[in-house]
């Protein structure tokens, strides 16, 4: 079967929505859920994240939400089952962004293994160096059909740029601008520049804007510059609002598009 | 070049690496290719130098400790970091990182520090250089170390609480490490401990490595020899250990002992015995032996002692266990206070929490009466006296209830 991320990209370069969530949060079953009701609303790529007890690049909001998540009792196992629960239910690809450590420990090939089976089409890895990647694991990420997804920010030098973009088999996740994710400013003139630079360099993999991406305005400005954005700590605070989980989520996506 | 040491691609045998996200990439790879130049220039060495003799205070005394040596039937050595400005070895690094930070052109300092004591040395060499200081400090851990708050408070720095996660010194190093990726253009983080991405752990080892410098010619000195038969120090992520073995690493007959912080008994839930308790992952950017879940997670360490309470160790550390080249021992709360007094009333010296649990093995081990053994005192207990007090009431309460 054709792996999902690339179907979608081979169907659509333009406008591409992915929100992030945390898994097992707000409650500890409501991963499948908010996965059927995004993709109700719409959306065309869902990033599933891992929680883990040291999120070394996420801000405060995800930090929260990962905290709660493990509180509630989350685990691998329980994560894909519930991935296998939602996959029963949706076509979207589904995409898991964990730490290094969690897969280690589970064994890579095992996660890997899993993720083929529940369902999973690509795995971001942000604390994984693309040269250990390359050596250990791309050929295992091949033979499971799982993509892989580096990241790039506006400190990243062309050359490895070059390298992450031959070694990205799912997309290239732009960070915009050098921080943590969460936060809720504008996008200024020099991550516009960013953006166009990066744009100029006729890359082979699609790229996706993430971090600071929160509202309808912002979210406009990164599809014109990319292929798409990607929604993660906005959203999540959404779901922490008073609602229905079903309201919250298509309420949230409606004010985007 | 030494089996013990870091080799071209940041690994110490299969520990270390550096397994950052991209947003901490360019600084940390500024970083590994501008140190060894930058720590080496003869200016840099010149002011380091100048430094560590007048304002920290070095040679720190290779101090024979007579009676301690009666008691335990070996030639006893203490090597004094408790006598450098601000009462441990941490200066040591923070005197180094500081002058790098200068020549990197970096205008702001982060640290983290969970007993303060690196906060404190932190916030020092910034006061002393006239540079802008932010120390992450878990939130419990301010609670608990309110002296070292106020001196970091005194000497101008901004003391930031850690609320993420269990608020100790590992989410006060996420906290650090975030500030980075947030404000990687003017800031300079000077990590405390031999822990973190390379080239930190060798960077951070080299700085402190006067130790067993000094130690080497001091020893000479004393014994016309400049190999001990032990070296023994305690580990938590392990900087004065790193700079207590640094020059003996490659001398076979120098045993090297580790010591780790038991808590409350290994098996007690309860400890910081991160090479008995932990396993091979991955913790703030090094891959090295640390305290977690059967998924990762990372498990939060107790001990009495805040400098030991650390869920992982300098991958150099991990790699002088898992080679065999150290000997792992660990000391629990109690044995560690027992060892304070001991050191009190036998030499007239209060340690620090940490070091005594360094102490607490000479009675586990057995020394010939020729052995020549140094610990490494590494720092004082001035800050401790709290929980000192409390012991000492508890103590003579108990011998009350004996009579």
């Amino acid at each position: 079967m054709e792996n999902r991320l690339t179907s979608l990209f081979n169907d659509k370069s333009s406008d591409i929505l992915n929100v992030y969530f945390t898994a097992g949060h707000p409650a500890l079953e409501d991963t499948a859920t908010i996965i059927q009701y995004l993709s109700d609303a719409g959306v065309d790529l869902i990033e599933v994240g891992v929680p883990y007890s040291d999120p070394m690049a996420d801000g405060e909001t995800i930090q929260r939400s990962s905290s709660i998540a493990l509180k509630n009792g989350m685990t691998l196992q329980t994560l894909f089952r519930q991935i296998k629960t939602a996959r029963a239910e949706v076509s979207l690809p589904l995409i898991l962004m964990g730490y290094y450590n969690q897969m280690l420990q589970y064994g890579i090939e095992r996660f890997l293994q899993d993720c083929q089976e529940s369902g999973v089409d690509g795995l971001i890895i942000p604390d994984l160096p693309m040269g250990i990647y390359e050596r250990d694991y791309q050929e295992l990420f091949d033979q499971y059909n799982v993509k892989m997804t580096f990241l790039i920010t506006p400190e990243t030098t062309e050359d490895r740029i070059r390298q992450a973009d031959a070694l990205s088999s799912g997309f290239i996740y732009m960070v915009s601008k050098s921080s943590i994710t969460g936060s809720a400013s504008d996008i200024s003139d020099s991550q516009q520049a960013y953006f166009e630079r990066i744009a100029a360099m006729d890359l082979k993999s699609p790229r996706l804007i993430g971090f600071g991406i929160h509202d309808k305005s912002t979210y406009q400005t990164a599809c014109a510059n990319s292929h798409g954005a990607i929604i993660g700590s906005a959203f999540i605070r959404a779901l922490e609002g008073d609602d229905s989980l079903e309201n919250k989520v298509k309420g949230f996506i409606g004010k985007i598009r | 070049m030494s089996q013990y040491q870091v080799d071209e691609s940041g690994f110490y045998g299969e520990f270390g690496g550096a397994y950052i996200p991209e947003m901490l990439h360019s600084n940390i790879e500024h970083l590994k290719n501008n140190y060894l130049k930058l720590i080496y220039e003869d200016k840099f060495q010149e002011e380091f130098q100048a430094l560590l003799k007048d304002y920290v205070g070095r040679p720190s005394p290779l101090y024979y400790a007579k009676r301690l040596s009666e008691k335990y039937g070996a030639k006893i050595y203490l090597k004094r970091e408790d006598l450098n400005h601000t009462g441990a070895h941490k200066i040591n690094n923070t005197i180094g990182q500081i002058l790098l930070a200068q020549r990197l052109g970096k205008k702001r300092i982060i640290a983290e520090t969970g007993a303060g004591q690196h906060g404190v040395a932190t916030a020092t060499v910034c006061a002393l250089m006239g540079i802008e200081c932010i120390v992450y400090m878990g939130k419990i851990d301010i609670a608990r170390q309110a002296p070292n708050v106020a001196r970091m408070r005194m000497l101008g720095a901004e003391v930031r609480p850690a609320l993420s996660g269990s608020q100790t010194l590992k989410d006060a190093t996420n906290e650090a490490i975030r500030d980075w990726i947030n404000n990687p253009e003017d800031t300079h983080y000077i990590i405390g401990s031999v822990v973190g991405p390379h080239p930190y752990p060798d960077m951070v080892a080299r700085f402190q490595s006067v130790i067993s410098e000094e130690m080497r010619w001091q020893l000479q000195e004393h014994e016309g020899t400049e190999l001990p038969d032990y070296i023994v120090a305690c580990v938590g992520g392990g900087s004065n250990a790193a700079g207590a073995y640094y020059h003996y690493l490659d001398e076979p007959s120098v045993k090297i002992i580790a010591v780790e912080a038991a808590g409350k008994g290994i098996d007690s839930g309860e400890s910081a015995a991160t090479s008995v308790l932990g396993s091979m992952g991955i913790i703030h950017g090094s891959k090295t032996l640390l305290m977690q879940t059967e998924d990762g997670q990372i498990v939060e360490p107790y001990s009495i002692s805040a400098g030991l309470d650390y869920p992982g160790i300098g991958p150099q550390h991990a790699h002088l266990i898992n080679s065999g080249r150290a000997q792992v021992y660990s000391a629990t709360d109690e044995e560690a206070l027992a060892s304070v007094l001991e050191l009190c009333r036998l030499e007239g010296i209060i340690p620090a929490l940490e070091t005594a649990h360094a102490f607490a093995v000479l009675d586990k081990m057995e020394f010939k009466k020729d052995d020549i053994v140094i610990v490494n005192l590494s720092g004082r207990g001035d800050k401790d006296l709290a929980t000192f007090t409390e012991y000492l009431n508890q103590q003579s309460g108990e011998q009350k209830t004996d009579q």
